[in-house]
């Protein structure tokens, strides 16, 4: 077990030095002088001049790279250029809102999804099943911020039996925290629900034709413990793979649903960073955001152990 | 054989193949129906009672759906209706240019290394890398480096759709190299390029479509959130999510300008989905039963 998770974890380095090297490079590879691109459209040449000696532009190639990435192994990100903070204690107040959304509509869900895709396999090809289906590809379609505004307009302007933005930490009280990531984690879940519910149906409908899962009609078993026991243990291994692969598309819609409902975490000090051409801002979110992605993914990888006995790394 | 049962059978015959198509592939009638309609609104804009979507009109602002805007209008006294039917083009050539050239650029790249093992290696590090940012987040990092415009969306939308393409084709040529017929044609010293036209290529080509087809949904999606954080198509040019992002400070009091675009966005979409999904049951009749 641990041999497997520490060669697991030399596996993800080399996905790190690829997503690092392509976040530095990032500002190299676009057009036009980086210094002038961060210093927008009205500044004058002195100004471009000490943006450019600060970053450090003014040296080679390859020992900006060098530079950089000496100062990362360090854990410094940088300094941003709007704040004037460093990078990593940017990141570090913003976590936290990003953290609990992030958490809770995974739970979230799977909660809903698993057995909404169970029903839907049980009872393939009828109505029910058809409907759940529907729902799944409208789940895909509707986008997360149209979605958001929606709940919003219906819970908060229509009903005004929730707060309209904002984000109150746990720290504020258990019940308000709740209240205020409801909205956002909905309209964020949706999407991750719809591929889940899909996913379920799909490896619950194998396993529910094999030949055991008759037998154990055959012995007279009733279906829930058919379902739960003999079928779902055996069908979780795709599912979780696409909880996992999922994380990047939650990690996405994380950045867009923080805008819409006003939370301060990381996805909208991307965007303001985005907005202010805060480059060493972008790098060290991304590069956090693609660590957050492969230490899901790790763990899931270890779930796959526990669910299925019979894979050994 | 009795002489009323064969009219009956002539006209089962003779169902018109329009009507079977639907009866088959219910999906895939309902996506290119809503694609059709769409597709016609877009080319026929201006024709379809449209007025200048950028004709401003102060003494009309924020105003409600009525006789007169029938989408209401925004906050300059635009008209909504306009500004929605004229949106359909962006996301449209978005859609379609993201899934053309993501689809050719992933293919090539997939098809290389799939054939050179020393390629390979170093390529899929580059795609895992890139699949572990999330989509939106590169789009628009890569969106801060450039100067707004339809061109520059499509290339940052086209950079994290390509590595799934990629990886499909790969998985590909990794599964036909070890078959029998592909072995064989090189055997008998089939040129390379021709072994990839005759042999490879066109087995890849049912998965690569539905594979398009699920890009550009996506694409579409992307094209509207990053014009709905402001890093997306120019301002100037009305897109779904244009609209809604001027629309947003005004949900309390407008939520027209962020209910219709947002409607069509989501029909758009599905669309798309309910397209690829037939698709995909159309063209590989063993999957039929699973996703």
């Amino acid at each position: 077990m641990y041999a497997f998770m520490a060669r697991r974890l030399l596996a993800s380095i080399p996905v790190i030095v690829v997503v690092a090297a392509f976040v530095f490079l990032l500002l190299h590879i676009a057009p036009g002088d980086p210094a002038a691109i961060i210093a927008g459209d009205i500044a004058t040449e002195a100004q471009i001049q000490s943006i450019r000696v600060r970053l450090g532009l003014d040296q080679p190639l390859h020992v900006q790279f060098f530079q950089w990435a000496a100062h990362l192994v360090r854990g410094d990100l940088g300094t941003s250029i709007f704040s004037n903070l460093p990078v990593s204690r940017l990141i570090g107040q913003r976590l936290e809102p990003t953290i609990a959304l992030t958490v809770l509509t995974m739970i979230f869900a799977i909660v809903v999804a698993v057995p909404i895709g169970v029903i839907a396999a049980w009872r393939a090809g009828t109505w029910i099943d058809r409907s759940i289906m529907g729902f799944a590809v409208l789940g895909f379609s509707v986008p997360v911020f149209a979605l958001g505004y929606f709940l919003i307009w219906v819970f908060a302007v229509r009903l005004e039996v929730l707060p309209v933005q904002g984000y109150q930490p746990l720290s504020a009280g258990l019940g308000k925290f709740l209240e205020s990531i409801l909205l956002p984690s909905l309209a964020l879940g949706i999407v991750y629900i719809a591929l889940i519910a899909r996913m379920t149906r799909a490896s619950m409908i194998e396993v529910l034709s094999q030949d055991y899962v008759r037998t154990a009609h055959a012995k007279g078993l009733s279906q829930l413990p058919i379902l739960l026991i003999h079928a779902l243990k055996p069908a979780s291994v795709p599912i979780v793979t696409t909880i996992g692969i999922g994380v990047a598309l939650l990690l996405g819609g994380v950045v867009v649903t923080e805008s819409v409902f006003n939370i301060p975490g990381l996805g909208r000090l991307t965007v303001d960073a985005i907005l202010h051409r805060d480059y060493p801002v972008i790098q060290g979110v991304i590069l956090v955001f693609a660590v957050i992605y492969l230490a899901i993914n790790l763990a899931v990888d270890l779930i796959y152990t526990v669910l299925d006995p019979r894979i050994r790394y | 054989m009795t002489v009323a049962a064969l009219p009956e059978t002539t006209a089962r015959r003779r169902r018109s193949p329009l009507t079977e198509a639907i009866r088959r592939h219910p999906t895939v009638t309902a996506g290119l129906a809503i694609m059709a309609v769409l597709v016609a609104m877009a080319v026929l804009a201006p024709y379809l009672w449209t007025i200048d979507p950028m004709k401003l009109d102060p003494r009309f602002r924020l105003k409600p759906p009525s006789e007169r805007n029938w989408f209401g209008t925004d906050h300059l006294g635009r008209d909504l209706y306009s500004r929605v039917i004229y949106g359909s083009r962006v996301s449209l050539q978005v859609g379609l240019a993201v899934a053309v050239v993501a689809t050719l650029i992933g293919t090539a790249i997939g098809l290389v290394a799939g054939f050179l093992r020393w390629v390979d290696a170093l390529v899929m590090r580059v795609m895992d890398g890139l699949m572990a940012v999330p989509g939106v987040l590169l789009a628009i990092a890569l969106m801060a480096l450039t100067r707004a415009s339809l061109e520059t969306v499509v290339i940052a939308i086209v950079i994290p759709e390509v590595p799934r393409v990629v990886r499909l084709v790969r998985s590909v040529v990794l599964t036909l190299r070890e078959q029998a017929f592909v072995e064989a044609a090189e055997a008998i010293g089939t040129r390379f390029h021709r072994v990839l036209a005759k042999h490879i290529l066109p087995n890849a080509v049912a998965p690569l479509i539905v594979q398009a087809t699920y890009i550009c949904a996506s694409a579409m999606i992307l094209e509207a959130i990053l014009s709905f954080l402001g890093a997306g198509t120019p301002p100037t040019i009305p897109s779904w999510g244009n609209i809604m992002a001027e629309g947003r400070q005004y949900v309390r009091v407008a939520f027209w300008l962020l209910g219709f675009p947002g409607l069509f966005l989501t029909l758009t979409v599905l669309a798309v989905n309910l397209l690829g999904d037939g698709l995909r049951d159309m063209l590989d009749p063993r999957m039929r039963r699973r996703l």
